[in-house]
């Protein structure tokens, strides 16, 4: 129950921020702190060292069978732990890098709710908890790339991530609710008793792979991670480096061990994941904003976490869990690394960042580190991490997927690298002419508020620390690798292996070291002043589907809807009394029968009314019409009156006469009389719809009222009425009570109708 | 356009008619649960009532009275029924399930409420609040009919609803 209790603490803060406390962001952010490291040490206190694994329900919808469950198993601990403290670090580090203004509120409120959401997913013992986490995680980096909302490019940047990740989530949705109806859970250790197979199976593998894929910027889907960028650099380095694109992988790990035997799934997820390692290397490489190499470098890891989780291995599994922990510290570190300095010296431009190195030597020693680390050099844990996975691929099968996978992961590590080392080598670079003026000016500014140390302290603190433990975590290798055997065991229960400072001469290494001496070269020798690339060809082809859709929708939109209501009268009536027809001819039902007849006056009423009904259709003066329709209405009112239903009655009685009453309001702004032609459609065809549409109606209720096999619903309601509903009207019971839902969506309509004549008089009074 | 029997009925309709109608109303509203009426009646008759004084008093009549501000009215009324919708659920019963309370009170004797009739009286706003909003669309000549006011008030002369 407390891990629910952490969960809503997060949110509470979040939205707290939002409502109450926009002018003191400062102290929300201080509680926001509070609370991530609360629920940092509840997950530590609660998931280590316990020999069983906790859980906790919470009943949702227990109707639909919907619950909210959420475990605290061996891989949630690593992950929760990873959610919340790094948290807390960038809340800290983004008190120093906003301006405490409204903007910075709206970060907060937004970031804690992101961070409960994404506690929550990792969190999640079954897929339909995980979705509505997942959906949660969209929707708050939606609103976070585009915290800037007066930037036009920060805002398409944001669309272009909602859509993307939430078409993903709707594929993820679908999976869910194949397995769901398939196998009747969607909890992961009983779908891994199932043991899912055949073409349910695949269907569902392939969307909860097209939901990972998306969110966790795997190729083709890869190009909205690099515009999220746009975003400032707290949210670049929590959201889009070390949590929420974790989502996907998460989902893999998760679901991994129960779709191996998928056929599709591992060629789908080492094909992928390398291709997109590759792909954001290759960019990473030629990036010139500093911020963007580290966001295609996300891409090219996420790639190979892909394939790690992807192919079902037991070292590789292990190997996935460490990397996710190394790389979300060491993207940390060179994330708010590259915003320290963009904040000091007012660029990322890589050929200019070295300026920055006099100013700040430990962040810059920091970064330095970080980069050795994503780089995978002795001894940082980076090194122990891609060592792990290159003996896990090492290990598989030398099938065709094992090929692909090692040798794209080689190419990979490659890039991985030569962008590391080009980074290292623009941050260390002491020949730039720093423009000084430029930072001259910058600092003059700002210069009370650099001089203060806490807000240096907060700035460089995250970076040093991060850096720091990736340091000693490398170390320590093996110490730290034998507290991620149980996360491991807790995804594939064969998973084994450890972590090594120095694992001794191998093949592993021996490639490893080959892979580093290439890179480093590349590295080294790759330009830092490329002229930048032309727009990535998947943002060039998700902006393409996206206007083709929008003009698409409009030539559908301008089709259908005319704008004419005659056609829309004439369609309407013309596919109702259609459908009638339908069931007449394919039923052929009796047409006699049940019908009572009342009194002759009845019918002389009803002759009344037609008569009129004749004079609303002939009468050339509008006015006329409207009053020959209000007779229609009150002899329908008087049959009713007859056949005692004194309700039904009364209510037909005033709808009309107000119903007059308007139509004559109206009539005042329209031309007295009808047309005399009407351009969409000959006489003789409209008098043929509405001829034949009175026919099929009436027959159809004939037949309606002759096919009744069971008694009325009436009686069963005038039973229950007075008993269940204390009414003695039945009528009205049935409104308010037995059938509130449709009176419920009727003043719905109503109000909506009411709102649609206001709005559309006021519109054609401009 | 005032002619002097107009002014006569127009006064009376200000005065009288209105607060008989809205008891009749209310009335008609509340029996609904036991005899003809309801929500849907009780609302039409009132606003059947804002009508007959639209027509009979001057144009802006409606505006200053009797209700300043019909949306909220409606916004209300779709509330009061969402509410009684969604209220059995945080007791833990289903949506709409009705509760019935008896109360023993001096003099009148046993009155009888049930929940259900919350939902009436927001179905009750709701209409009155769309005839009330229509009528203010359509009948004000300043917001409804500026585009073709010299047409339609010529109009007016001859065959309009007076």
């Amino acid at each position: 129950m407390m891990l629910f209790v952490a969960i809503f603490a997060q949110f509470a803060v979040g939205g707290l921020t939002l409502v109450g406390l926009r002018r003191r962001p400062a102290l929300a952010a201080a509680l926001g702190v509070v609370v991530l490291a609360c629920s940092a040490v509840l997950v530590a206190a609660r998931g280590i060292g316990g020999a069983e694994t906790s859980s906790y329900s919470v009943r949702w919808l227990p109707i639909l069978g919907f619950n909210l469950n959420v475990q605290l198993d061996g891989f949630a601990v690593v992950m929760a732990l990873l959610v919340s403290v790094l948290g807390a670090a960038v809340l800290v580090y983004s008190l120093a890098y906003f301006e405490h203004d409204g903007t910075y509120a709206r970060f907060v409120g937004l970031f804690m709710a992101f961070a409960g959401s994404m506690f929550g997913l990792v969190l999640a013992e079954d897929l339909f908890t995980m979705f509505v986490f997942w959906e949660l995680t969209s929707v708050w980096s939606f609103l976070l790339i585009g915290l800037n909302d007066k930037s036009t490019s920060a805002r398409q940047a944001a669309v272009r991530a909602l859509l993307t990740t939430g078409a993903g989530g709707l594929c993820l949705l679908a999976g869910v609710g194949i397995l769901q109806v398939q196998y009747g859970t969607t909890s992961f250790s009983e779908l891994l008793t199932a043991g899912p197979s055949g073409n349910f199976a695949h269907a569902a593998a392939i969307l909860l792979l097209l939901g990972a894929f998306t969110k966790s910027a795997q190729f083709p889907f890869h190009f909205w991670l690099p515009g999220a960028m746009a975003a400032p650099t707290p949210v670049s380095a929590y959201l889009h480096s070390a949590t929420m694109v974790k989502a996907g992988i998460v989902l893999l790990a998760r679901t991994s061990p129960i779709f191996a035997d998928v056929g599709v799934w591992r060629w789908w997820v080492v094909v992928a994941g390398v291709v997109t390692m590759v792909l954001g290397g290759w960019r990473a490489l030629r990036e010139v904003d500093a911020k963007l190499v580290l966001a295609y470098s996300t891409v090219s890891q996420l790639g190979l976490l892909t394939v790690l989780f992807g192919v079902g291995n037991r070292y590789a599994t292990y190997a996935g869990v460490a990397h996710i922990v190394a790389h979300a510290i060491f993207k940390v570190g060179l994330f708010l690394g590259v915003g320290v300095i963009d904040h000091e010296i007012g660029t990322r431009d890589v050929s200019k960042i070295g300026a920055a190195r006099r100013a700040m030597p430990t962040t810059t020693l920091a970064m330095v580190l970080s980069l050795l680390s994503m780089a995978g050099i002795i001894p940082l844990l980076g090194f122990a991490t891609k060592e792990k996975a290159l003996v896990a691929l090492l290990d598989l099968e030398r099938d065709a997927v094992g090929v692909v996978a090692l040798a794209g992961v080689v190419v990979g590590s490659v890039l991985s690298v030569a962008y590391s080392i080009r980074l290292l080598r623009a941050v260390l670079r002491s020949d730039v002419a720093p423009e000084r003026s430029q930072v001259a000016a910058h600092s003059s500014v700002d210069a009370d508020h650099h001089s203060s140390v806490a807000v240096r302290i907060a700035l460089s603190g995250p970076v040093v620390v991060a850096a720091a433990v990736s340091l000693a975590a490398g170390l320590t290798a093996a110490t730290v690798g034998s507290w991620l055997v149980a996360p491991s065991k807790s995804l594939d229960v064969n998973a084994v292996s450890k972590l090594a400072l120095w694992p001794g001469i191998n093949d592993a290494l021996i490639t490893s070291a080959i892979v580093i001496a290439v890179g480093a070269v590349i590295g080294w020798r790759a330009p830092l002043s490329q002229s930048a690339t032309s727009a990535a060809t998947g943002e060039r082809v998700f902006d393409g589907l996206y206007d083709t859709t929008m003009r698409l929708a409009k030539r559908i939109t301008a089709v259908t809807q005319s704008g004419s209501l005659p056609i829309y009268v004439g369609v309407t009536l013309l596919v109702a009394a259609g459908a009638l027809v339908a069931g007449l001819v394919i039923d052929a039902p009796r047409l006699t029968g049940g019908v009572s007849w009342g009194s002759p006056l009845e019918a002389l009423v009803s002759i009344v009314a037609m008569v009129l009904a004749i004079g609303v259709a002939v009468a050339r003066p509008r006015f006329a019409g409207a009053l020959f329709l209000g007779g229609v209405g009150y002899a329908i009112a008087v049959l009713f009156a007859m056949r005692g239903a004194p309700d039904l009655a009364t209510t037909q009685l005033l709808v009309e006469t107000l119903t007059i009453v308007v139509f004559l309001l109206a009539l005042r702004s329209m031309t007295q009389k009808t047309g005399t032609h009407v351009g969409w459609t000959p006489r003789v065809l409209r008098l043929g719809i509405a001829v034949g549409v009175g026919i099929v109606v009436p027959l159809f209720l004939l037949a309606a009222r002759a096919s009744r096999i069971r008694p009325s619903p009436a009686q069963d309601y005038f039973a229950r009425s007075l008993d269940e509903a204390g009414g003695r009207n039945v009528v009205n019971v049935i409104l308010v009570d037995f059938r509130g839902f449709d009176t419920m969506g009727e003043i719905v309509v109503l109000a909506v109708a009411a709102l649609g004549v206001v709005n559309l008089v006021r519109r054609a009074a401009r | 356009m005032k002619i002097r029997s107009s002014a006569i009925i127009s006064e009376l309709v200000d005065r009288w008619l209105t607060k008989v109608a809205t008891l009749i109303a209310v009335y008609v509203t509340f029996r609904g649960h036991n005899a003809p009426g309801g929500g849907f009646a009780g609302g039409l008759l009132l606003g059947a009532a804002f009508v007959l004084q639209f027509l009979a008093g001057d144009e802006p009549s409606i505006r200053r009275r009797p209700i300043r501000n019909p949306e909220m009215l409606l916004g209300v009324g779709l509330l009061a029924a969402f509410g009684t919708t969604l209220a059995p659920l945080i007791a833990g019963g289903s949506p709409l399930e009705s509760y019935i309370w008896k109360l023993d009170v001096p003099v009148i004797g046993e009155v009888k409420f049930v929940s259900s009739t919350l939902f009436d009286l927001g179905v009750f706003a709701v209409v009155v609040a769309v005839v009330l909003m229509i009528l203010r669309a359509l009948g004000t000549d300043g917001a409804g009919v500026s585009a073709h006011r010299g047409r339609a008030a010529s109009r007016d002369q001859g065959g309009a609803p007076r």
